[in-house]
């Protein structure tokens, strides 16, 4: 009975697809009142005067309050990774008190008995500002002269690492790429608007949450609203989709939370799409200098990249960490003796960045395979060869590269090999050689990304040295119930990505019990009282282990039993499908029979306590690395500019496969959200700070009519840092994707002199490179 | 959706609903809401009262009327789709509704409400100007015939009155030699064109013998590109044919928005113009 490996549908789709869901929105408590709140419509001012009173006297109106109202108790939201001993940490206020630094920043807010008369009354609140400079771009932020976000400046901190000798590297090097890249802002859009409901019965409170991070939030909600942690029970329910952006500790949940203590009622807030695009964390936004510096046969010497990236106003959760986590990534695949990283956080008046699906890695990896596509055009080459004679080879792992990690495994040549069948590569570089010498006015390019990224977040350890202001572990328990059947509690907090499945199938093999007998619990600290949550691909090789190793105590406990039970030495005891059996003879227990046996307790061994349960951690001792080689075939319509992807190949390794299924899901997703990057998606702000894109219609997600079918494949090359040999895929189709369309569009462009188009690559601007 | 507060009538006849109309200035027609419901959603409009002609027998339907189809204003866009005598006798209509939004919105969403609503973005009233189409309205006063040329008047604003109400619009069959083809650009399948052509064309002995063009989202209205209509006539197909397409921006006045500025929507209504005359003239 093998599970693992299986592409069983997943349990949790039957509700999710048949309206069976429990989104926040759709949670009711008796007396419940919902709250909006009113935004500021000004990207920097002062506020002179909030004037609450006519809205408060509106019918169905319970309370409404300005920011003066929580200044004693709203403490500052957190930012719970300090990169640098320089940086500037400004006070963050979930409500503002006396200055605005955003549009969207909450300003006041209303509680009524329903959500309708809730909106009309923010309609009667009366906010006075006395504007102030809006601080937009980030060159001109770091200027002397620039207005400032804060009083302490524009500069959030600067980081700069050094591994190698960089000025040799690129001391008469006989090829120099130099190329800037932006990287523009994008709006993390989750199909499941935030919403939060937060209710108190006068001692202890509950907050309901669309979040990713049930456990983070908890501890951060006691230690900002100063109410003990041990009265604070947060549930994460059904949540539909997070991509990072529900990896925060926001405003609204503070708010909520502050709104029942005091009103002593049960409060809802539930986000509109374009509320949201305003006031959930945005991703991405960097502006990337990046200098390679190579022989004349393509082998690098030498990179040095220097990031400015676009903080917004605040530092949030993990702000200022997002570069960091592509800081050791732009060596990517290849093998050089010298890097250099630098990266200046910068403030501006927009709203805070923060995870976005890939965190740094996506914006990593492109910047170094746009380069490494550059290197192969100065030198002539293709750039699967320019690559080839750089990535690190198969049997040299593991690997220590420059930047510091130690990549464990991997094998490049059989994920591109593999890839290369499968795109038929050869074939369509004698079309694109075709269509360039007949002048056809749709030419073709081919994109090329060779990608890894580390996953499997984290090593303690390693989070430690990085400063990070929590742990990397994962926790697991699983116990029998008298039944025999089974009860999975995970710290990981799933909000699409099938853990109940995928967890219930490592265990059913580990156990030895059938698939259907496994509940998996989670998402609320009452239930599951330990974890670090989902974010980062590390749920599987965190949390999966931790499932694993309580499968083993719960095993090993079992076999002290049944060793007992059937009068044997331990070791003479052989287990399978879960079933212990006396080594050649006929004697043997079920694990079922030893749940029971191991629930009445009538006859346990010494020192064997009731009950079959276990709970265990697993902390990594390494990341993982997954890796893969995506290509991508882009038409590029001369006459219009309009760039339509014609093929995709990916080919993953993303180490071994528990659920082909649902890795097959991540890699499509993620593939769509990479080539969104690459065409369609971007965050605009005009001159004065306000939110161009406040809806889908401004903001464009590309759907299942605007992609084509994507070509998937794997290679399995086993991870060495967990039992299981996982990776992690979560990730992996968002940071492969984007540089290999944004290549093959480059590539197709190049014959007319273009090296060149920024994203999205828009047709407008692919035909202004052309004219 | 959490609109301003706003009182809802359902007509139960079309006199019915021209009163609520004329009794209330701020009153509006609601139709299948997949204009109006975003604007009241994104409290852009505060309309007092919203009157429902959903139900209205005489505004619903697809009709064959000899020498002419006529659309009721109800109609709702997949039902234009799935029409016969649509498809054969106005084929132009069927192609530009196919690439209305998608499946979800063509089912609410009516032929009448989508003209009515006067988005130059929107692709039916480009295609019912170059038909030459007749809006046919109905007021406490009665019945008005309105041409496609004036019922367009500003953005998002038509010829109707206060308390008038569109009854549907009638199309001329055009009958034989013509092609007909609708070039939408836009860059994403759910998004509103940033630019599009709806060409009819006739032909007789290889030549172009009339060209009608009317272009989608170059202007606040939909407008025709008489310039280039006028060097086509009795055009042999082939490089002049490019050349009279260079007009087609001729007397526009593209909007500039995220998608799009100005100059790169003349260039594509150029572009698009050409290879909308040549599908339409069955010479792709």
């Amino acid at each position: 009975m093998t599970e693992v490996g299986k592409a069983r549908k997943r349990k949790e789709d039957r509700r999710l697809l048949t309206g069976h869901t429990q989104w926040t929105d759709n949670l009711r408590q008796p007396g419940m009142l919902h709250v909006m709140f009113l935004r500021s419509p000004m990207a920097h001012a002062r506020i002179t005067r909030v004037d609450v009173s006519a809205a408060r006297d509106l019918p169905g109106v319970v309370a409404a309050f300005g920011g003066q109202d929580f200044a004693a108790e709203q403490g500052s939201l957190p930012c719970a990774w300090p990169v640098s001993e320089d940086i500037v940490i400004p006070d963050h206020p979930p409500m503002a008190v006396s200055e605005v630094r955003y549009v969207g920043e909450a300003v006041a807010c209303v509680v009524a008995t329903d959500h309708y008369l809730a909106a009309d009354a923010l309609e009667a609140i009366e906010v006075d500002y006395e504007p102030l400079p809006a601080v937009l771009d980030m060159n001109e932020a770091l200027a002397p002269d620039s207005p400032k976000v804060h009083e302490a400046g524009n500069q959030a901190y600067t980081v700069k690492i050094t591994s190698g000798d960089v000025e040799a590297a690129f001391r008469d090097a006989p090829v120099v790429i130099d190329r800037t890249y932006i990287q523009q802002r994008l709006i993390p859009s989750a199909m499941e608007p935030r919403a939060v409901l937060a209710g108190t019965d006068g001692d202890s409170f509950t907050l309901w949450s669309s979040t990713q991070i049930p456990h983070v939030l908890r501890v951060m909600l006691a230690v900002v609203t100063g109410i003990p942690e041990h009265k604070i029970r947060v549930i994460a329910p059904d949540v539909g989709g997070g991509f990072g952006s529900k990896l925060q500790v926001t405003a609204e949940e503070v708010l909520c939370l502050l709104l029942t203590k005091r009103l002593g009622k049960p409060v809802k807030w539930t986000e509109s799409r374009s509320e949201g695009n305003l006031t959930v964390h945005h991703g991405r936004d960097q502006i990337q200098h990046l200098r390679l510096a190579a022989e004349a046969d393509g082998r690098i010497r030498g990179l040095q990249v220097e990031l400015l990236a676009d903080m917004g106003a605040y530092l949030m959760l993990v702000t200022p960490g997002i570069p960091m986590l592509g800081a050791s990534m732009f060596n990517a695949i290849y093998k050089m003796d010298a890097y250099e990283f630098g990266c200046t956080g910068v403030f501006t008046t927009k709203m805070p960045t923060d995870a976005y699906r890939g965190a740094g890695r996506p914006e990593a990896t492109y910047g170094i395979e746009r380069v490494m596509d550059e290197l192969a055009a100065e030198l002539r080459l293709d750039p699967l060869e320019v690559r080839r004679r750089n990535w690190i080879k198969h049997d040299e792992f593991p690997y220590t590269t420059i930047s510091g990690l130690t990549y464990d495994s991997g094998n490049y040549e059989a994920a591109t090999d593999k890839a290369m069948a499968l795109f038929g590569y050869d074939k369509l570089r004698a079309e694109q050689a075709d269509r360039r010498d007949r002048g056809d006015p749709v030419q073709l390019g081919i994109g090329v990304s060779t990608f890894t990224e580390m996953c499997g977040l984290a090593p303690s350890r390693m989070l430690g040295a990085a400063n990070y202001g929590a742990g990397g572990w994962e926790h697991g328990s699983v116990r029998m119930l008298p039944t025999g059947k089974v009860e999975v509690i995970t710290g990981t907090s799933p909000h699409g990505q099938g853990h109940a499945t995928a967890w219930s199938q490592i265990t059913a093999d580990a156990l030895g019990v059938p698939f259907e007998d496994i509940t998996v619990l989670h998402g609320d600290t009452a239930i599951a009282h330990k974890g670090m949550d989902t974010y980062g691909s590390r749920s599987l090789t965190v949390g999966g282990i931790a499932v694993l190793k309580a499968c083993d105590k719960v095993k090993d406990k079992a076999r002290k039993l049944a060793s007992h039970l059937l009068e044997c030495a331990p070791d003479d005891l052989e287990f399978a499908e879960g079933v212990f059996k006396v080594k050649g003879t006929d004697s043997q227990k079920t694990i079922q029979e030893l749940a029971y046996a191991a629930f009445t307790a009538h006859d346990l061994p010494e020192g064997v306590e009731a009950g079959l349960d276990s709970d265990a951690t697993f902390d990594p001792e390494n990341y993982s690395f997954p890796h893969g080689t995506h290509l991508c075939a882009v038409e590029v319509d001369t006459e219009t500019g309009m760039a339509k992807i014609r093929s995709y190949v990916a080919v993953d390794d993303v180490g071994a496969v528990v659920n082909p299924l649902i890795v097959e899901g991540q890699i499509h997703g993620g593939i769509a959200q990479g080539v969104a990057q690459a065409l369609y998606e971007e965050a605009v702000y005009d001159s004065e700070g306000n939110l161009l894109t406040t809806t889908m219609a401004d903001y464009l997600l590309p759907t299942a009519m605007d992609l084509p079918d994507f070509v998937t494949d794997r290679t399995e090359t086993p991870a060495t840092s967990n039992p299981l040999g996982a990776k992690g895929v979560g990730e992996a189709g968002t940071i492969a994707s984007t540089p290999a369309v944004v290549n093959a569009i480059v590539d197709a462009l190049r014959p007319r002199g273009i090296h060149d188009i920024q994203m999205p690559c828009t047709p407008e601007r692919i035909w202004r490179a052309l004219r | 959706m959490i609109p301003a507060q706003f009182d809802y009538v359902r007509a139960g006849s079309l006199g019915e609903a021209v009163q609520e109309l004329a009794a209330d200035e701020d009153a509006k027609v609601l139709a299948g809401g997949q204009s109006l419901l975003p604007l009241l959603r994104l409290r852009l409009a505060y309309p007092s009262k919203l009157v429902d002609v959903g139900r209205l027998p005489e505004l619903t339907g697809v009709h064959d009327r000899g020498d002419h189809v006529f659309i009721g204003a109800m109609a709702t866009h997949d039902e234009v789709l799935r029409s016969g005598v649509v498809n054969a006798d106005c084929p132009l209509v069927a192609q530009a509704t196919a690439t209305v939004a998608d499946p979800a919105v063509r089912h609410r969403g009516t032929f009448g409400g989508s003209l009515a609503h006067c988005d130059p973005a929107g692709d039916l009233p480009a295609v019912v100007l170059a038909l030459e189409g007749v809006f046919v309205a109905r007021s406490a006063e009665g019945e008005r015939e309105i041409p496609a040329a004036e019922f367009f008047v500003d953005y998002l604003e038509s010829a109707l009155g206060p308390g008038e109400v569109l009854v549907g619009v009638r199309l001329p069959k055009l009958g034989a030699g013509w092609g007909y083809h609708y070039e939408k650009f836009h860059r994403t399948a759910q998004s509103w064109a940033t630019v599009g052509v709806a060409a009819a064309v006739k032909r007789s002995n290889g030549a172009i013998e009339e060209a009608r063009i009317g272009l989608t989202n170059m202007g606040p209205t939909p407008v025709r590109a008489r310039v280039v209509e006028t060097a086509l006539r009795g055009m042999q197909m082939g490089d002049d044919v490019r050349r009279a397409c260079e007009e087609a921006a001729a007397g526009t006045s593209p909007p500039s928005d995220l998608h799009a500025q100005p100059d790169y929507r003349r260039h594509l209504a150029r572009v698009l113009t050409h290879r909308a005359i040549l599908h339409a003239a069955g010479s792709p």
